[in-house]
């Protein structure tokens, strides 16, 4: 159920995200490609890419004219809310205050907080996970309400708040999406608050379920087993059997009830009822916990019907199990300590299935998997085997990063190679370029303003042309040499006034065209002073990008080598530790495994040797019993067996 | 014997929900491993983050930059097979989508299938799709001229029962 509920929240949290790029807003394509990632459930690389858009984001000057600025607060969400799926939910509170602080609609932060509580919960943090569910507020996506309430149940339970976890489970015991949980939970949570008449009556009822769910039935499964172990413990197994006989033959729990099962019968004194669950349980897996002791239990009932024969057999197979399970055991424990166990599943191809887990129990060079079932099902084991997984792929892309630096570094070498003899002519060309630029600029800059100013002031002789400027150059110096020398008339001066007064009359009756005219030049020759603007900022822009290509990054690549070289020790470190945790595991478990083998070899060897005594013993009892009536019958004369001719008990 | 075994499977199906596999380890160290590779998870998300930026300045740079994404169209029910693009007649990419791709661009992922760079002005962009659409096959081509000016080019692809080209 719990995957179920992952996939959907997972659906339910993207869609929604989604849902809000209507067509009227910019799509931010680099958000949009974090997402695309984090639906193939690439949380790296989704995480990643969002954080340097984050991060070029808040770097620029005007944020809001970037397309993210319509998504940023589902990017900051989806970062928090992405790195609770990469199990990071410790990260400097980002991700928690993403996610609970996240401007964003009550049912998208719920579920992601529901989620958050949901990991605390399995990592046994119950105050955190107390604290999370707490903030939940609002409305909750219709999917998650019973689960919610479920997962709430079940934090008060790890809180000891069984009165408030009876209260929730009593009002969602009904609904058929938590059906067998909610009951099963409720039964825990009365046997938590010392309600026990109550508790039992409760697992009674949650072991009468009604599902087609797998996941149901194992919960049903597991109320019954439950409620017959309880009642066997006090002492009632006629009652406990009833509730063995419930639970699946096919189920997860079915060889506990079965184990279960025959010992109510043997509690009852009616062994001929044990032998028949026993010898089924006895056919099963030798792996199993159940079938290892049923080995012993089931010659204990044919011993209890005076069958020693049989027993003695069955606790010699027994015997013979166990040290071939023992040997097995060793082996495992020599294969994990070799490393063999991790390398088995580290293996890419399993790694790529969603049924990994299962498929373990097949690994071809990990045979000890049929013994860590129950280990590799717990919380702790899969959440150490996903680390384990992690630093795995993070050293890998660790390691590809240093050799991209590597190629970088060689790619700039190159570039400075290239460019920097080109550089010293060109810039000499450019400055020599640059200085003209300048001043033709300020030259037009100058006529601009003067034709400013001639709009408020006119100055026709501004607009004088050259040859009428040259003619009245001329026409003054004549009219200077006459006044001072001796030839002056009247009649030269009045020919210098007509043709002084014939230039000016040209350049104040076509003052009006020569300004248009002039402005219309000004304004052509702003074109060409764009494009030479143009041309000169793309210039720029281009040694900028050449200038650029190859400096200011040394420093950059040393630090970021440097850190990788430290973050891939660091993983090194901690893939050695988690590795190690995980053998410790392994062989932890495989080592009680043995432990308890042991134990029941002992057993074995003590009821093997009890049986044969009372098979041998009463077998001379049978063959006594013979010969006193052959003797009585022919009246015989020959006299008792002695004592030394009594075969001894098989030790 | 019997009793035993009795009380030990007892308490263990009933406190189920309540405990955790130690398996030897307690569960502080376990908390504490796990708290560590959840910060060097961190470190690595900030270097990669760093080098994708070094990356996109030092190979693509904005004067030349060019990158093209591929989405599918809202709504549609378009499942792309495989895509090809040529860039002025050269073929820059080409790409086969297994259905965790194709179920992420229908939920709005948008796939980045090539990233280069070219000189300012107009390029040719020849574009190719096979996929299907309400079941059937089909085969669809495009041609598009894109104009590459000072900043980055950033172009989408739109699938769906005809090919759109935004220009972002």
């Amino acid at each position: 159920m719990n995957t179920k509920v992952f996939i959907l929240l997972a659906v339910f949290v993207s869609s929604s995200v989604i849902a809000k790029d209507s067509a009227d807003v910019k799509k931010d394509l680099f958000f949009s490609e974090g997402l695309y990632y984090a639906y193939q459930e690439q949380y790296f690389d989704a995480i990643s890419k969002i954080d340097a858009e984050l991060g070029q984001y808040y770097g620029l000057d005007e944020p809001e004219l970037n397309s993210l600025h319509f998504y940023l607060n589902h990017a900051e969400f989806s970062i928090g809310d992405f790195e609770l799926y990469y199990r990071m939910h410790n990260r400097a509170g980002r991700a928690i205050k993403s996610v609970l602080e996240g401007n964003v609609e009550d049912v998208i932060r719920n579920d992601a907080a529901y989620r958050l509580a949901k990991i605390y919960h399995q990592k046994q943090q119950p105050i955190n996970a107390l604290h999370t569910i707490q903030r939940i507020k609002g409305e909750v996506a219709e999917k998650i309400k019973y689960d919610l309430e479920l997962l709430k149940a079940q934090i008060y339970i790890s809180n000891a708040k069984f009165t408030d976890a009876i209260e929730v489970l009593e009002s969602i015991e009904s609904e058929t999406a938590v059906a067998g949980y909610a009951s099963y939970n409720l039964a825990i949570a009365y046997i938590g608050n010392n309600e026990t008449a109550k508790g039992i009556l409760q697992l009674d009822r949650a072991g009468q379920v009604n599902s087609s769910d797998k996941a149901v039935l194992a919960m049903r499964d597991k109320a019954n087993l439950a409620l017959g172990y309880k009642l066997m413990e006090n002492k009632q197994p006629e009652r406990a059997a009833k509730y063995f006989e419930r639970i699946r033959l096919d189920g997860p729990f079915s060889n506990r009830a079965l184990l279960g099962s025959g010992w109510a019968a043997v509690a009852a004194e009616k062994f001929k009822q044990a032998i028949v669950p026993w010898s089924i349980l006895a056919k099963r897996n030798v792996t199993n916990q159940s079938v290892q002791e049923v080995l012993l239990g089931l010659p204990f009932a044919y011993g209890k019907l005076e069958a020693h024969g049989k027993a003695a057999v069955l606790y010699g197979k027994a015997l013979d199990i166990y040290s071939k399970e023992l040997a097995n055991l060793d082996n495992s424990i020599k294969s994990i300590r070799e490393g063999k166990f991790l390398e088995a599943v580290v293996r890419e191809e399993f790694r790529k299935d969603k049924n990994w887990l299962i498929n373990l129990r097949n690994l071809p060079d990990a045979p000890e998997t049929h013994y860590l079932m129950q280990l590799l099902a717990s919380n702790d084991f899969q959440e150490s085997l996903k680390n384990y997984f992690d630093l795995d792929d993070l050293g890998k892309k660790i390691k590809s990063w240093d050799g991209h630096l590597d190629s970088y570094t060689e790619v700039i070498g190159h570039r400075r190679n290239y460019y920097t003899p080109l550089f010293p002519p060109m810039q000499e060309k450019f400055r020599l370029l640059d200085s003209r630029m300048k001043l033709r600029l300020a030259q037009r800059k100058k006529i601009a303003d003067r034709l400013n100013k001639m709009l408020i002031a006119p100055r026709p002789d501004y607009l004088a042309k050259v040859n009428e400027r040259i003619a009245l150059n001329n026409i003054y110096g004549i009219e200077k040499k006459y006044k001072t020398g001796k030839n002056s008339s009247s009649d030269i001066d009045d020919r210098i006034s007509r043709l002084k007064g014939v230039i000016q009359w040209n350049i104040e009756t076509e003052y009006q065209d020569r300004f248009t005219e002039a402005d219309k030049n000004l304004r052509a020759l702003n074109e060409h002073i764009e494009e030479l603007d143009r041309k000169y900022r793309s210039f720029v822009r281009t040694r900028q990008a050449a200038t650029q290509s190859f400096i200011g990054y040394d420093d950059q690549i040393r630090q970021l080598k440097n850190r990788i070289r430290f973050a891939s020790e660091k993983i090194e470190l901690l893939l050695a530790r988690q590795g190690h945790f995980l053998e410790q595991m392994s062989i932890s478990e495989l080592e009680n495994r043995r432990k308890r083998i042991e134990a029941l070899q002992i057993k074995a060897r003590f009821s093997v040797a009890e049986s044969y005594d009372r098979a041998v013993k009463k077998q001379q009892n049978l063959e006594l019993e013979k010969q006193k009536q052959e003797s009585l019958k022919n009246k015989p004369e020959s006299k008792p067996a002695s004592e030394k001719d009594k075969p001894e008990g098989n030790k | 014997m019997m009793k035993k075994i009795i009380t030990v499977c007892s308490a263990l199906i009933l406190l189920t929900p309540l405990t955790c596999w130690s398996a030897g380890m307690s569960r502080e160290q376990i908390k504490g491993l796990d708290e560590q590779v959840q910060e060097i998870k961190k470190d690595v998300l900030a270097i990669s983050a760093e080098l994708q930026l070094l990356e996109e300045k030092l190979l693509y740079p904005s004067t030349s930059q060019v990158s093209l994404f591929v989405s599918v169209a809202k709504g549609s029910n378009y499942i792309p097979d495989a895509m090809q693009i040529k860039l002025n007649g050269k073929k820059v990419a080409h790409h086969i989508y297994s259905f965790k791709e194709v179920n992420a661009m229908s939920r709005g992922g948008v796939q980045r299938i090539y990233t280069g760079n070219i000189r300012g002005g107009e390029h040719r962009l020849d574009i190719s799709v096979i996929g299907k659409s309400s079941g059937s096959k089909s085969k669809q081509q495009t041609t598009y001229t894109l104009n590459k000016g000072v900043g980055p080019k950033l172009v989408e692809i739109n699938l769906g029962t005809a090919i759109t080209i935004k220009d972002r």
